[in-house]
């Protein structure tokens, strides 16, 4: 049973075991709007909780993709290179890397679905 | 202008075979004969045969379609469009200068060099500096030199390991990108909820490694950093230098300047604060200047000035310097001429009233239209602020729609979606050239959007309706981007 994560820059975690899978909010698409173009790690790199792997691009704005943990990239989510606006239409089906955790831990510092609810509520006046 | 007839693209106009002129032969067969064949065009240029009259209405009828502040009001928040005076234009076609050529002998040109010597001091003067180069094309330029100039001066301490720019989260994007280009990393400071920089997130970022903090005063809400001695401080504390981004330094015009806050490097946009042609119109002018201390890291070439037997002689110098050259010669010259001949036509008198008039026209807008649309930041502006979309968000009509829906009433949108500190940031500047009537009408305007949001709201978000163009797609246009006519004619 996968568990999800939130960080407080819009990216969730999906845990399942030692494995996650990061893709960006619901909340997030939604203020970035349509999304054009999707900057991601590759296969092997190694990524840190908190720093950035990546970038999306919409229509209004850019915005970096920071980390919400640290581990070796698995897989990414070769789909979006040619059809980034599925982060649109379906952020948390659409995940952008796969991730070993190297540190499960980390997961502690992150939010649960109920407290990033009510921190967007917050974020959005 | 006649779209059925004149809305065409210039190949769509062509016809096989129709020319304007028919040129004699040129003379040269022989020569081209000579040409290896595999650096001979294989292919025939695909270029639209139109004639003559067919030319000119096509383009004429286009300029018509062009909207800038020659023609309606442009409150385009962070890019100061205000009105270009046609003195300027006057001064810079001046016979003297435009028929310049950069090989001339230095004797022939003094009037020339007189005048970049003379802004450059007036500058100096204005931002409270030791000296300007006014060479740099555009901002972003000017930026890149101005954080080359803090490097060569960090160097040349033997100083190197400070390779960290700090800018605040509202920056301009220029700032960040400037200093990835000139070999730097970037970290961002926190706004505190009123828009000013969070002093105490900026205090444990600063140490040795640190190079440099980028700011903008008024910042890019339009609000004055009124901790910033406080910040000079703590920067020059832990042996970094203070970068002053001019793009907001027309409400400071006269009032108050960057050098006595503390900035070491600072960069202008002329075709900001100092009236030049501005946009796709350009081109920009991004001159830098440095406190006392720091001259010698300004790029070549450096105009100077000498007395010779009671006369004054100006002159170039080409010294070997850490910087070299970023330009070819000393700039947008005649970008220059203009700027001076604003600076001169007003005068000091006239510059004072500048930023009070911008900040005036600001804070008249802002407060006539606070009620119907979101003010996230509630303070008395400079000359700029910015609404986060209308108050009334249960209407769908976003910051986007209402950008569109001004422009069915004659007026270019302002600024949206930056700063990206708001989700729909719609960031107004009207400057200090509008009359109190067009702002009158631009607060009618807006208001009767806010209204049109609320009664019908799909009149809001199906604009602009009489536009030549109504709605591009923007999504396709970013994935799939058609930059020439045969991508078209092959889509």
């Amino acid at each position: 049973m996968s568990k999800i994560y939130y960080a407080p820059s819009h990216e969730y975690v999906m845990v399942d075991g030692n494995i996650g899978h990061v893709g960006i909010s619901d909340y997030a698409q939604k203020a970035l709007g349509n999304i054009v173009y999707v900057d991601m790690p590759e296969q092997g790199d190694d990524v840190t909780a908190g720093e950035e792997f990546g970038a999306v691009e919409s229509v209004k704005a850019a915005e970096d993709l920071l980390s919400p943990v640290s581990g070796a990239v698995l897989n990414i989510n070769e789909a979006l290179i040619d059809n980034p606006r599925l982060l649109n239409e379906d952020p948390m089906g659409n995940w952008i890397m796969e991730v070993e955790l190297s540190d499960p831990s980390e997961l502690e510092g992150l939010m649960d679905e109920a407290a990033y609810a009510a921190y967007c509520e917050s974020e959005s006046h | 202008m006649n779209r059925e007839l004149y809305g065409n693209v210039i190949f769509d106009l062509s016809k096989p075979g129709r020319r304007g002129y028919y040129l004699s032969p040129a003379g040269c067969e022989d020569a081209l004969s000579s040409i290896p064949s595999d650096l001979m065009r294989k292919r025939q240029l695909r270029l639209p045969e139109v004639d003559e009259p067919t030319v000119v209405r096509h383009y004429t009828n286009m300029s018509t379609n062009n909207f800038g502040v020659d023609t309606g009001f442009y409150p385009l928040g962070s890019c100061t469009m205000k009105y270009n005076p046609k003195i300027n234009e006057e001064m810079s076609s001046l016979r003297e200068f435009a028929g310049l050529h950069p090989f001339q002998p230095i004797f022939s040109v003094q009037g020339a060099l007189k005048a970049y010597h003379e802004l450059q001091g007036l500058l100096s003067e204005i931002g409270g500096m030791s000296e300007f180069t006014l060479n740099p094309y555009a901002g972003a330029q000017g930026e890149l030199t101005g954080l080359m100039v803090i490097r060569a001066y960090h160097d040349s301490r033997g100083d190197k390991a400070r390779v960290k720019v700090i800018v605040p989260d509202s920056a301009h994007g220029t700032n960040p990108a400037s200093a990835a280009v000139a070999g730097l990393q970037v970290l961002q400071v926190k706004s505190l909820p009123d828009g000013t920089v969070d002093v105490d997130a900026l205090r444990p970022l600063l140490d040795e490694t640190v190079a440099a903090v980028m700011m903008t005063n008024p910042n890019t809400v339009g609000i004055f950093e009124h901790n910033i001695p406080e910040i000079a401080e703590m920067v020059h504390a832990c042996g970094a230098l203070m970068y002053y981004d001019g793009a907001n330094l027309n409400p400071m015009l006269g009032i108050a300047r960057p050098g006595d806050m503390g900035f070491d490097v600072m960069h202008i946009n002329l075709h900001k604060t100092f009236s030049t042609p501005h946009g796709g119109g350009g081109p920009g002018s991004g001159p830098v200047g440095v406190r006392a201390g720091l001259e010698e890291f300004l790029p070549n070439p450096r105009v100077k000035v000498a007395e010779h037997e009671g006369q004054k002689i100006y002159y170039i110098t080409d010294e070997e310097t850490a910087l070299g050259r970023v330009s070819s010669w000393l700039g947008n010259f005649a970008v220059e001429l203009r700027a001076l001949a604003y600076i001169l036509s007003l005068g000091s008198e006239g510059l004072k009233m500048a930023g009070p008039l911008a900040t005036l026209n600001a804070n008249y807008v802002k407060e006539s239209l606070r009620d119907l649309y979101l003010l996230p930041i509630d303070r008395v502006c400079k000359h700029e602020f910015v609404f986060d979309g209308l108050i009334d968000k249960s209407t769908g009509v976003t910051t986007l729609n209402i950008a569109k829906r001004l422009l069915d009433h004659g007026f270019h949108a302002p600024t949206i979606y930056f700063p990206l500190l708001f989700h729909e940031s719609l960031m107004i500047e009207p400057t200090e050239t509008e009359s109190i009537e067009t702002l009158d009408k631009f607060i009618s305007v807006m208001r009767d959007i806010a209204r049109e949001a609320r009664e019908t709201p799909d009149v809001v978000k199906d604009a602009p309706h009489l536009t030549p163009v109504r709605k591009p797609d923007d999504t396709a246009a970013a994935l799939n981007p058609v930059v020439t006519y045969f991508q078209l004619s092959q889509a």
